[in-house]
């Protein structure tokens, strides 16, 4: 079924390796390797509180490693100066788990926000490409809304396209489907899976929503506590996976991986009251 | 006694941290600010916002503040038969303390607020962090011209604020208090020096805006990003910022006026 994927003869555009990054006493990443090639769809997967967020964050050098490194479109992002970073950072797109629109602004000055940053371009070309970008996510229509006045799935749209504008090569999505209605939740995956193919971007999808993130990933890691977990194409984590990671695709309640938060003892908790 | 000990160590190491952070902010801040000659309207609205949608507080303010100075000043300079000199009483407190004094905590409130809430609430929004990530720096592009917009601002609104006390005691002492209107001035003119009245003002109102402008953006961006923490921030502004300048006036008022 699945083809062997072919090994790119290209070095990855992401590349992490060794990553260790501690976080209020512990180590939230302890040793973690990944690598992202051009053109690939790649998931990282994890239970909430695993740092998902934490290494894009450490992707897109706002939080630097302890130690090991994190190589983005050829640079190590934990050793740039503030111009070079900037510079990389035009390279890439982001999209955060809240949106992140400015309340201020309509749809339109939203996505046209970074064009008129960094180009010098005339308005009328602005108009021209923000209404692409818009019409890339189905909300040209809804150029002239306040983001108070959009739902959920349209703002994450609307930031999708604002993350466009710029052209990235590399876009980054945190939780790109938390807290969606079916309906939205299938768009949004439908314009990441072809926004990824027809533009040549290359995407890495942050996410706890198993079967979406399945669907459209060319590869996955399951990361948790601080280590990967599994790697590998949804099918074969599917049928070869760790116990562990069975159990977080198959979203069993009882495995490896412990329902309860450490605690102690119900009959000290409830019972008997103090001692 | 060792826990009383140990928290008033933490304390004094937080705020040392915190005063240092705010100093590399405005360093930091005030080197970025220099591409804002090239976007004057990103300065230009933020003007607008934190100067002229402050005029009116400060108009009404100025000219109750004046009115009441000219009362006040009559009264006690009826007794010595000096009510001529109400001029020159009223424009020499209004330029040196009160002009500067009352505009910056006027302006602590209804602007430095204001400017500490929308920096904090962007910043809990994650706006900030998504403009960094688009490679748009928001200390050039958000803090700067807010920053610099205050710095300017606060001078120009104590002037005013001096201007139109004079002209409410002068009213009050005119027409109501029979007090001659050529004394008024002329006595005024004759007794306050530009250097040592006027300009000694205007400097302390331009550090009350470097003080007003640095505590109110840094307080924003500092924020914990929760609702709490906003407000918070938001209170915070106000009471540090009267404090310092109301310290800081001391400080002045003793090293210009001997
Ligand atoms: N600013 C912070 N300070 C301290 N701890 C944090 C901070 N942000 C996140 N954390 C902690 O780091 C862990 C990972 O957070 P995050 O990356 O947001 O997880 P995820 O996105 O996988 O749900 C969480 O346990 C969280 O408590
Ligand atoms: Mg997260």
């Amino acid at each position: 079924m699945p083809e062997p994927q072919p090994i790119p003869a290209a070095p990855p555009l992401v590349e992490i390796s060794d990553l260790r990054f501690r976080r209020g006493g512990r180590w939230l990443f302890d040793g973690i390797d990944l690598s992202v090639h051009r053109g690939e769809v790649v998931a990282v997967m994890g239970p909430s509180g695993t740092g998902k967020t934490t290494l894009l964050r450490l992707i897109g050098g706002q939080l630097r490693a302890h130690s090991g490194s994190v190589q983005v479109i050829g640079e190590a992002v934990g050793s740039l100066g503030r111009r070079s970073l900037y510079a990389l950072r035009r390279r890439m797109g982001v999209l955060f788990q809240s949106g992140a629109l400015f309340t201020d602004l309509d749809c339109f000055d939203n996505v046209a926000f970074p064009l008129r940053e960094h180009t010098a371009l005339p308005e009328p070309l602005i108009r021209h490409i923000v209404l692409m970008k818009l019409e890339a996510v189905g909300l040209r229509g809804a150029r002239g809304l306040y983001p108070a006045e959009l739902s959920g799935g349209m703002a994450r749209r609307v930031s999708l396209a604002r993350a466009l504008a710029l052209d990235p090569e590399l876009i980054l999505y945190d939780e790109p489907f938390a807290g969606q209605d079916p309906i939205s939740m299938g768009a949004l995956m439908k314009l990441i899976r072809q926004l990824n193919d027809a533009l040549g971007l290359t995407s890495i999808v942050v996410s706890h929503d198993v079967e979406e993130t399945l669907e459209i990933a060319d590869r996955v890691y399951v990361i948790s506590q601080g280590q990967v977990m599994g790697v590998g194409t949804p099918d074969e984590l599917r049928r070869r996976g760790s116990e562990w990671v069975q159990q977080f695709l198959g979203g069993l309640a009882d495995g490896p991986v412990p329902f309860h938060y450490p605690a102690p003892s119900l009959s000290e908790d409830f019972g008997g009251g103090a001692s | 006694m060792i826990v009383r000990l140990r928290q008033l160590g933490a304390g004094t190491l937080s705020a040392t941290t915190t005063l240092g952070r705010a100093v590399l902010f405005l360093l930091r801040v005030v080197r970025g600010s220099g591409e804002l000659i090239h976007r004057p309207g990103l300065l230009l609205r933020e003007l607008y916002s934190v100067g002229v949608l402050t005029l009116v507080i400060i108009i009404v303010s100025g000219l109750f503040v004046g009115m009441v100075l000219g009362l006040q000043g009559y009264y006690t300079l009826v007794d010595f038969g000096a009510e001529q000199s109400l001029g020159v009483l009223v424009a020499l407190s209004l330029t040196r303390e009160l002009g500067p004094v009352v505009t910056a905590l006027l302006f602590a409130g209804r602007a430095g607020s204001a400017l500490t809430a929308e920096i904090g609430l962007m910043k809990a929004t994650e706006q900030l962090a998504g403009m960094e990530m688009m490679a748009v720096d928001p200390e050039r592009r958000v803090v700067a011209p807010r920053l610099v917009a205050a710095l300017l601002a606060l001078p120009l609104l104590a002037m005013i604020f001096t201007l139109l006390g004079i002209v409410g005691a002068y009213l009050v002492g005119t027409s109501l208090l029979g007090v001659d209107g050529g004394a008024f001035w002329s006595q005024m003119q004759a007794q306050v020096s530009f250097e040592d009245d006027v300009l000694n003002g205007l400097i302390k109102s331009m550090l009350f805006g470097v003080a007003a402008g640095w505590i109110a953006v840094f307080n924003g961006y500092d924020c914990q990003p929760t609702s709490r923490g906003v407000s918070r921030a938001t209170t915070r502004t106000v009471v540090v910022t009267s404090l310092v300048v109301l310290g800081l006036d001391f400080v002045l008022t003793a090293l210009m006026f001997d």
